[in-house]
């Protein structure tokens, strides 16, 4: 079906309203998802609270004393219909630099040997493509990029670990993020960024947003530690 | 100007500061987080004359002890419990008027699970991303991101002493907390409950039983397993929730999401009105619940009706209605 030619509503309880775009995950009707959203933020409907854009949908938080659901739906109805009117700000291309394998990438092996490929080779092919942000949750900065190169793919792990370090890259399926703080994942890890992906008291908490092209740029331990350490502010890593 | 009014000379198990929530950033993956009793917590803060979205402490299973720095007034409110001021008991009193060197223990919990303290004036913590809630799994908000621990100093955001004394009310004349031994949530079919057509009969007949894994995040409950029908996905592309959905695993138990998830890859087969998303914050390991199917215009219908009386109490109250300047 792919997109869908009107968004189909679905209820997320008394205050949330589910707008679903399409039922794949694919870069139109991601873009798509994008455009509507940014549509809704600019009309500034009196009683939309929060919008939540992912993959193929996008929440739309309300407070239902200020606006009639019915209403809402009218409003998103005609906004979808508009979407060919507006253009989405040009997407920013962000450079993550990754120390692949080792310690931070204890899963590259078994990456590598499912696969046929050398450690080099998967590094090689992780890092060349340009990925896309199709939508940001689990916790706070992690992104989830399309797309992987179907050589690369592979299962997650069958435990998951309970503790996954922060700015761990890891693959799972044909998917591949960035884990921004220490947190339990099942993805396996096949190096680690030294950037601070998330950081709340700086002045923009986050390096990135839904819509942006991500690139890994393969760096040695030496350049790993000099980047933590001023990312950080201390020596060590 | 922020003055210390509060020593915590014990923190209990898991207290952390919350507010309504941090709204605007769940684009970026950061969880909602807040108060799990929004009702709970709103009537502490106009207990004590501040706005709704004051920050105040939240305690799960047990209450904290607190040694009174200043003379200072703090509201408790959500689970019932047992409490001694400097070592009396003391009962359905709010708020509590305490004089500096006073101990405020609250030591027990008879009913329910959260119990919400505000403090006049405010807990003074910095305001992270919009919210002063605690997010303790990425170290944000509250007190450096983490519970409160012994020796904590709390300190007011504004200076409360030329406030007009504050009202006392019985709270239950007008919102009755509710800690029935089985609790009846009142939940709206959807997003998914197309992929449950022939089991949905099941799941608003049965009973269920809070499991021991229940957290900020969600709880996990038993009961009969409600199968997906045959020709549904197993998995759909994964989206938002909202805290009360009920998201359905391959599994067959019922997880109800609550306020520190984001987006998720599994079907929900309905979603707990704002109102029962407060009780069942409340309901502890063990406690049985079952959902009552309702539609989104009765919801709503509820809804209005619970803000108005809401309203009325917050007037009665003296409380501002907005974030004051």
């Amino acid at each position: 079906m792919g997109l869908y030619e009107e968004p189909i509503f679905r209820i997320a309880g008394d205050r949330g309203l589910l707008v679903e775009l399409g039922d794949e995950i694919d870069p139109q009707i991601n873009k798509t998802v994008r455009i509507l959203n940014l549509l809704i933020l600019r009309s500034n409907i009196q009683g939309v609270v929060e919008t939540i854009p992912t993959y193929r949908s996008i929440l739309v938080y309300y407070d239902p004393i200020k606006i009639e659901v019915r209403e809402l739906c009218v409003i998103i109805r005609k906004l979808a219909s508009k979407k060919q009117e507006i253009t989405l700000p040009e997407p920013k291309l962000i450079e993550i630099p990754v120390c692949y394998g080792g310690e931070f990438g204890p899963d590259i092996e078994i990456v590598a040997q499912s696969h046929n490929l050398t450690i080099e080779e998967v590094i090689k092919l992780h890092s060349q493509p340009l990925y896309q942000i199709y939508m940001m949750g689990f916790t706070p900065g992690f992104p989830f990029l399309g797309v992987l190169p179907e050589l690369l793919a592979t299962p997650r792990l069958s435990t998951p670990r309970l503790q996954v370090p922060a700015g761990s890259v890891g693959i799972a399926g044909n998917q591949t993020g960035i884990y921004p703080i220490t947190s339990p994942g099942g993805w396996n890890l096949i190096g680690r960024t030294p950037l601070k992906l998330f950081s709340p008291e700086r002045k923009e908490p986050f390096l990135y947003a839904p819509g942006d092209f991500i690139r890994f740029r393969p760096i040695s331990l030496e350049e790993f530690q000099e980047i933590h350490g001023k990312e950080y502010g201390d020596s060590s890593s | 100007m922020e003055i210390p009014v509060l020593k915590i000379i014990d923190p209990g198990p898991m207290t952390t500061v919350q507010d309504l929530g941090r709204i605007g950033y769940q684009i970026y993956g950061v969880p909602v987080s807040g108060a799990l009793d929004q009702i709970s917590a709103m009537l502490a803060n106009w207990l004590v004359g501040n706005w709704a979205g004051e920050a105040l402490l939240e305690a799960t299973f047990l209450g904290p002890k607190l040694e009174a720095l200043e003379d200072v007034w703090v509201a408790v409110t959500g689970a019932k419990v047992h409490m001694t001021l400097n070592g009396r008991e003391i009962e359905d009193q709010n708020p509590i008027r305490l004089k500096a060197g006073d101990i405020l223990w609250i030591k027990k919990v008879l009913r329910g699970l959260r119990i919400y303290v505000a403090v006049r004036g405010g807990i003074s913590v910095p305001r992270v991303m919009g919210s002063y809630s605690t997010y303790v799994q990425a170290k944000l908000g509250g007190i450096q991101g983490r519970p409160l621990i012994k020796g904590d100093i709390l300190k007011t955001r504004q200076n409360a002493k030329d406030w007009a004394k504050p009202k006392k009310v019985n709270l239950t004349a007008y919102i009755v907390p509710d800690f029935a031994p089985e609790l009846i949530l009142r939940a709206i079919p959807g997003p998914q409950d197309n992929h449950f057509k022939n089991s949905i009969g099941l799941f608003y007949s049965s009973t269920f039983k809070v499991t021991p894994k229940a957290d900020r995040m969600g709880y996990r409950l038993e009961g009969p397993l409600i199968p997906k029908d045959y020709n549904a996905p197993q998995s759909i592309i994964s989206e938002p929730s909202m805290p009360g959905s009920v998201q359905i695993p391959p599994d067959g138990k019922p997880i109800i999401l609550l306020v520190e998830q984001t987006v998720g890859g599994y079907s929900k087969i309905a979603t707990i009105i704002w109102e029962d998303v407060c009780k069942v914050s409340q309901a502890r390991p063990g406690d049985e619940l079952r959902f009552k199917k309702i539609e989104l215009s009765e919801a709503h219908t509820i809804y209005r009706e619970t803000w108005r009386k809401l309203n009325v109490l917050r007037e009665i109250l003296n409380a501002p209605s907005h974030r004051p300047r």
